[in-house]
């Protein structure tokens, strides 16, 4: 054991660590906090931005301790007169060629540039100068680039081209020109992006951010002739507790429904109803290519981020996709025929508000096929980080608020719903309708243990009626690329894939709640905000989505069976071969 | 209405070039850098219909083809004019006096380094040493060197040139 | 496909024939015209001479007169040269109407054309091309075949013992060897830094790996510097048999030559070099009947200084964006593709094959304690014999400037030497004495950086030489750090503020404050380095920039924004023409009184100055 630690010293305490630990690590184990701004844990390992640079002892140069290595009897100082000056000069350069609207900025309080400048204690700038001008974009319905707050750290690019393999994004020009855009400068619109948002996620300021839209709730939600009704995606509740200080993975379903209603909507229901449907349908739909043997593998369609990259990128394998809509969009359809007969209201005065974690459903929400009957099935989709603004902005003390529960008569969900919001979920919660209605039985196996935790690709082979069914659940863009060549390439004989948009799925969403590079780094997010839905999933009465009694009712009084007509007409939807690049070419 | 017939006269020959140039490289990354100086040295400039060609031949996001081009200085995004004229502004041009005969060369075409004028007849950009510091001061005319340069040598040239046609 | 036997024949036959190019008392009836074909040349229409000279002989029907084209000759300011041997007649500024007359008067009738005779410094003819003041303090030895031989024919560079060190290598020596023939030498890398080359070597030799490569950097941007392609133009094929050599020593079978496009000359002439060496065998497989194998490719740069920076070129090889990497890992752990990688400059790799025919004693006995063998300069700037110089390391700035040189053009004084450009730092004339080597330059607050040397008299302000390097520096900065790339934009910013009149005491200190914390928080050399300029002018020279913060002047007017105009009371007649042509009504006076100018509204054109007809106006 002892050959794979390495001893050195850090500012005059003895540290021993596994080989191959960074210095920054290393540092960080021995309570230093080396102040780091590119560093983004196993995304962006560039050393750019020399906030982390230290003093090694015998090496000419400072050392860059994000990436470089310790080495036996190393010693590193991190916070001699030499280091501290240039760490402070280089923190006044970056913050010379930044839009200081620190007050007005939707990242204040949570930005990692604010946190360092407070952290060495600059109080003015020294070095000011001509600042690089960029215009805003702000086409794209899912994201807004603002980079005159961009410090050129590149953790966007890395999210957008290693991590999700998209590259919609990277570094152009030279020299203090340089910054991150698109081919040509175009609009993020119209380019190769898939609006997963990572890039927001892993941005420090507030260079990018959602397309906000919480202006027209709030007229809405003031208009005495709009009846506002509004969803929560399952993985919301998992998370917004954190924008009001409370522990990661704090499950606020109760005080997020009060608010809600103090807020003033007129309905407060679940998404999760949503995703029994769709769980209904997929299922069904499942079971129906299974026995055909017909386009398998079926893979899933809840992530629009997803859909707009197969799209985009593998249309010949689109016959595969689920035609089944997401949960919130089969749900805002249901809510503006269903629910508007049952209680008698005008349709075309529904409002319908998802919050949501993730920002490409607010791309998603405006495709053409979302629409029956020339309305728009969700009218507004918020994220999380937005509704936590709306509850700010409403004077709610949010931690004191009372638990409630959501409205009827679309107010129950299931278990298997709420695993929705993790990777592995949505087939997890398929797999336990399937097995059901393919023996005809009600069977005692619940969990699927097998597509559970953090792996990008979790692949699986299930017993369901003896018959082996090949599964495998991937997250995150780059995972999703290689399942497809598999299938392409005939590598594989998966017949039930699920993707989703996001590593680790909807909890690491775009529209989430955003973690500093350092919390990252330090807490399993992902594993926090999973657990929290998993043992929603664990106390709940119900587990399976077929026995939703509020799905059973709805069946019966209007849907008929799943894969009916009506069905059809208002929870499925189709998919187009979609150009990565649509600006004009020159 | 020149630009139009410009770009129908161009086409259909752009397309066999690219076509080409795809059948003499592999198809591997590495290569990106020699294709674009081939686009370059053939169309005078990188279209953006070429940086398209070469993403999905090479496999590589236009965002980063795009990033390359804007990262070496001789790769342009827009056509050059008829004649580039091409001051060296390196260090033994700059000591002779190199950066007058820039001054001037922006009065007269009231242009910046990089642009090209409306008629398309002039572009002017900087370089560093074209390795002709024995003639010191050098500004070069779609490549021919005029050493020795003065103001007034350019002034001269810039009429003879403007002259024809 | 040629044997050893076969090359060994070339070598021996072709050698007596071109006896005549380095005897002068060759026994020869031959004559051979050589017409200098480096960059410099070429763009003063040598071709076009070479041309001429070819066609009138093939006119004339003349015999034993041959005319060859060949690398630079270094005095490029009097170029186009032109060269005849055996008698080593030199002829400077030729045209190409020129060539009948040399023809006839020399060739034919035996006599020197006096007129095209290139004068010396102190005004007398030079006969000889070795009784140039020029010639006679330079050693060469990377630039040896330069302006003897026909880059463009291998079979010439075999004669002069080419591709005789490789065949050594391969029959005689092991890596080991070769690496400790190296260190022996002393040589040290030319690019710059001066990292000892047989080090470099033995560290990436090494390392274990299953592909390993060579390459060749002949990204040469430091503007106003020449050495690597006056090399790549006039003796190509040295570059490969020493990335041969090092493709035995380190064990690779792979070569990359990364030169800037900007060299069209050097890229066609490799090209054909490379070609040349795959027909002999001498690149392939079983080379010289062994089992070494050894092909080289080139690779275009396209235009990025940042490239020089040897991960910064690896990046541009692998077709992205030149941005360097952090190191280490070095290279040589970790180059191309991930792969050990041995780097090295161009002159470097023209020392390597002497050094292998000649031994590292005869290498280490030229130069200084620790900077062994020669340097090539470009040397520029305000100085007589602009050109290429190739001398003994421990040459004194005076040697190259005053005597090789031939001193400052138009009777001014010397006031400063650049070295290592844009990465470099100047040198006052107090320093003229000190020795040239690698330690010597860096403790006077400059460094020996590729080779560019640039002279500067008392006309050229320093303030704005600063800000010059800085513009250069910010054009070529990649961006990829924070201090390079908003540092040195702020540090432009503060000189263009000191060099129009607005900056204060105070900025000066931001300066150095930015210059020092910018060296040391880049991430590569060129960030790293780019403060030089400023630091060592401010070393040397701090009151002009003191000048220009707090009295608002610039000593040599340089500075435009600081230049006072004034209408000398004694030289002024009262016409009132200045007044009359200014543009802004800054000029008071009544009629046929002496006229002043107002300074809160003259914006300096100049206009007055070229409108007075009795020079009262400075």
């Amino acid at each position: 054991m002892e050959e794979n630690l390495v001893t050195l010293t850090i500012d005059g305490i003895e540290v021993k660590v596994k080989k191959g630990t960074t210095i920054l690590e290393a540092a960080r184990q021995a309570g230093i906090d080396i102040p780091t701004l590119c560093f983004l844990k196993d995304i962006n390992e560039v050393g750019d931005c020399r906030m982390c640079i230290v003093e090694v002892e015998g090496r000419r140069g400072f050392a860059t301790s994000c990436i470089q290595k310790v080495e036996e009897g190393m010693v590193v100082h991190t916070n001699t007169a030499d280091v501290t000056e240039a760490r402070r000069v280089v923190l006044d350069l970056i913050l010379s060629n930044h839009v200081k609207d620190c007050l007005t900025c939707t990242r204040s309080g949570n930005c990692e540039l604010q946190a360092l400048a407070q952290k060495l204690n600059v109080l003015n700038i020294e070095f000011p100068g001509e600042m690089t001008k960029h215009e805003i974009d702000d086409l794209s319905p899912s994201i807004v680039r603002d980079f005159n707050k961009c410090i050129l750290c590149r953790r966007c690019i890395s999210a957008c081209k290693k991590v999700q393999k998209v590259g919609a994004i990277d570094c152009i020009n030279r020299g203090f020109e340089s910054c991150v855009s698109t081919v040509g400068n175009y609009s993020l619109n119209d380019v190769n992006c898939t609006n997963c948002g990572q890039c927001i996620q892993a941005c420090p300021t507030g260079s990018l951010h959602e397309k906000e839209t919480i202006d027209d709730v709030w007229v809405k939600l003031k208009d005495p002739d709009a009846y506002v009704v509004v969803q929560t995606a399952p993985a919301v509740r998992a998370a917004l507790g954190e924008e009001f200080g409370m522990p990661i993975g704090t499950n606020v379903t109760g005080k997020m429904i009060t608010a809600l209603k103090r807020l003033g909507f007129n309905k407060v229901f679940d998404t999760n109803t949503g995703a029994d449907f769709t769980i209904m349908e997929e299922a069904h739909e499942f079971v129906e290519r299974f026995k055909e043997n017909d386009n398998l593998p079926m893979i899933t369609s809840c992530s629009p981020g997803w859909v707009k990259y197969i799209e985009m990128n593998y249309p010949e394998l689109l016959p595969h996709l689920s035609t089944c809509k997401s949960p919130h969009q089969m749900f805002g359809a249901l809510v503006k025929t269903y629910f508007a007969k049952k209680e008698e209201i005008d349709p075309n005065k529904i409002y319908m508000v998802s919050v949501m974690p993730c920002i490409a459903k607010k791309f998603e929400r405006q495709r053409a096929e979302m629409k029956n009957d020339g309305l728009y099935d969700v009218d507004n989709v918020i994220t999380t980080r937005e509704l936590a603004r709306m509850i700010k902005q409403a004077n709610l003390d949010f931690e004191k608020l009372e638990d409630s529960s959501f409205d009827n008569p679309m107010g129950e969900a299931t278990g298997a719903a709420a695993i929705f919001g993790t990777t592995g979920g949505v087939m997890e919660a398929a797999l336990r309708t399937a097995q059901d209605i393919l023996t005809g039985k009600t069977l005692d196996k619940i969990d699927f243990e097998q597509v559970r935790g953090g792996d990008g690709i979790k692949r699986a082979t299930v017993n369901i009626a003896g018959k082996e069914v090949k599964v495998v659940a991937a997250s995150g863009l780059a995972n999703a690329q290689k399942i497809m060549e598999e299938i392409k390439n005939g590598e594989a004989d998966y017949q039930f894939v699920e993707i989703m948009a996001c590593p680790g799925g909807c909890v690491m969403g775009g529209g989430q709640p955003i973690k500093s590079s350092k919390i990252r780094s330090e807490v399993d997010v992902r594993a926090l905000r999973a657990n929290c839905l998993y043992s929603i999933d664990e106390k709940s009465t119900i587990r399976k989505s077929h026995e939703n009694p509020i799905l059973k009712q709805i069946y019966a009084e209007y849907l008929e069976e799943p894969g009916s007509y009506r069905a059809h007409k208002l929870l499925h939807t189709h998919y187009n071969e979609r150009p990565k690049y649509n600006f004009k070419e020159n | 209405m020149e630009e139009e017939k410009q770009c129908q006269c161009g086409n259909n020959e752009k397309d066999e070039f690219l076509e080409k140039l795809c059948t003499e490289y592999k198809p591997i990354k590495d290569n990106l850098i020699q294709m674009l100086n081939e686009v370059q040295e053939h169309y005078g400039y990188v279209p953006i219909k070429a940086q398209k060609t070469l993403s999905e031949f090479l496999k590589i996001t236009m965002a980063e083809i795009y990033g390359v081009v804007t990262f070496y200085s001789r790769f342009t995004l827009k056509p050059k004019g008829k004649y580039n004229i091409a001051v060296c502004l390196g260090t033994a041009c700059y000591v002779k006096g190199s950066q007058k005969i820039m001054d001037r060369l922006k009065e007269r075409l009231k242009i910046e380094p990089g642009e090209t004028t409306k008629d398309g007849k002039f572009s002017i950009e900087e370089t560093r040493c074209v390795g002709a510091c024995g003639l010191a001061p050098v500004f070069t005319v779609n490549g021919e060197v005029y050493g020795k340069a003065t103001v007034q040598k350019l002034d001269q040239v810039l009429d003879e040139l403007s002259a024809k046609e | 496909m040629k044997t050893i036997e076969e090359i060994k024949e070339i070598r021996k036959n072709k050698r007596e024939e071109l006896d005549l190019r380095v005897n002068t008392k060759a026994d020869t009836r031959e004559k051979h015209i050589l017409v200098c074909h480096g960059t410099g040349c070429t763009s003063s229409k040598s071709p076009r001479i070479l041309e001429n000279f070819k066609k009138i002989i093939k006119e004339k029907n003349i015999e034993n007169v041959r005319v060859i084209m060949t690398g630079c000759f270094g005095l490029c300011a009097k170029g186009p040269i032109v060269i005849i041997r055996p008698e080593d007649t030199f002829y400077s500024n030729v045209t190409p109407a020129d060539c009948e007359e040399i023809i006839q008067t020399h060739i034919i009738e035996g006599n020197r054309v006096e007129r095209l005779l290139c004068k010396d410094i102190d005004g007398s003819l030079v006969n000889r091309l070795d009784e140039l003041n020029f010639y006679k303090k330079q050693k060469r030895i990377a630039l040896k075949n330069c302006g003897v031989i026909n880059p463009e024919d291998i079979d010439e560079y075999i004669a002069f013992d080419g591709y005789k060190a490789i065949e050594k290598v391969l029959k005689e020596m092991t890596p080991d060897q070769v690496v400790d023939e190296l260190k022996k030498s002393g040589l040290r890398g030319r690019g710059g830094a001066g990292f000892p080359t047989g080090k470099k070597w033995e560290i990436t030799k090494g390392y274990e790996a299953d592909q390993k490569y060579v390459v060749c950097n002949a990204d040469e941007g430091d503007p106003g510097a020449f050495m690597d392609r006056s090399i790549l133009e006039g003796d190509p094929h040295s570059v490969l048999e020493s990335m041969m050599i090092a493709g035995y020593t380190i064990g690779a079978n792979k070569g990359y030559i990364y030169v800037r496009a900007e060299y069209p000359i050097a890229v066609k002439r490799l090209q054909k070099a490379i070609e040349q060496a795959r027909d002999y065998g001498i690149l392939g497989k079983n080379i010289f009947g062994t089992d070494f194998e050894f092909d080289i490719e080139i690779r275009l740069g396209a235009g990025a200084f940042v490239c020089g920076e040897e991960t910064a070129l690896l990046e541009s090889i692998e077709g992205k964006r030149g941005q360097p990497r952090i190191k280490p890992p070095f290279p040589a752990e970790s180059g191309l593709w991930g792969k050990p990688t041995l780097i090295n400059n161009v002159e470097t790799y023209a020392n390597i094959t002497r050094i292998i025919l000649n031994g590292s004693e005869w290498y280490s006995s030229i130069g200084t304690e620790n900077s062994k063998g020669t340097k090539v300069f470009a040397l520029g700037g305000n100085v007589n014999n602009i050109g290429l110089v190739e001398v003994p390391m421990g040459t004194t700035l005076r040697e190259i400037v005053f005597d090789i040189g031939g001193g400052i053009p138009n009777g001014r004084e010397f006031k400063a030497a650049q070295t290592g450009g844009p990465s470099g730092g100047c040198i006052p004339a107090e320093h003229l004495d000190t020795p040239i080597d690698y330690e010597s330059l860096k403790e006077i607050g400059s460094m020996m950086g590729s080779g560019g040397l640039i002279v500067m008299d008392n006309t050229k302000c320093m303030v704005s030489l600063a800000k010059f390097y800085l513009e250069f520096t910010v054009s070529e900065s990649c961006g990829k750090c924070t201090p390079c790339r908003i540092g040195t934009k702020r540090m432009l910013e503060i000189l263009e503020k000191l060099c129009s009149g607005q900056g204060t005491e105070n900025d000066i200190y931001r300066l150095e404050k930015l210059a020092v914390n910018i060296q040391k928080a880049s991430v590569c050399g060129l960030g790293q380095s780019a403060p030089n300029p400023v630091l060592s002018t401010l070393k040397y020279f701090r009151d002009e920039f003191k000048e220009h913060a707090i009295d608002k002047r610039c000593r040599t007017n340089e500075c435009k924004s600081l230049a006072k105009i004034q209408i000398d009371p004694e030289k002024c007649k009262g016409c009132g023409l200045c007044q009359k042509h200014c543009p802004v009504n800054a000029i008071e006076g009544e009629a046929r009184e002496k006229r002043v100018i107002n300074p809160d509204k003259c914006i300096k054109c100049g206009t007055c100055l070229t409108n007075c007809p009795f020079h009262a106006i400075n």
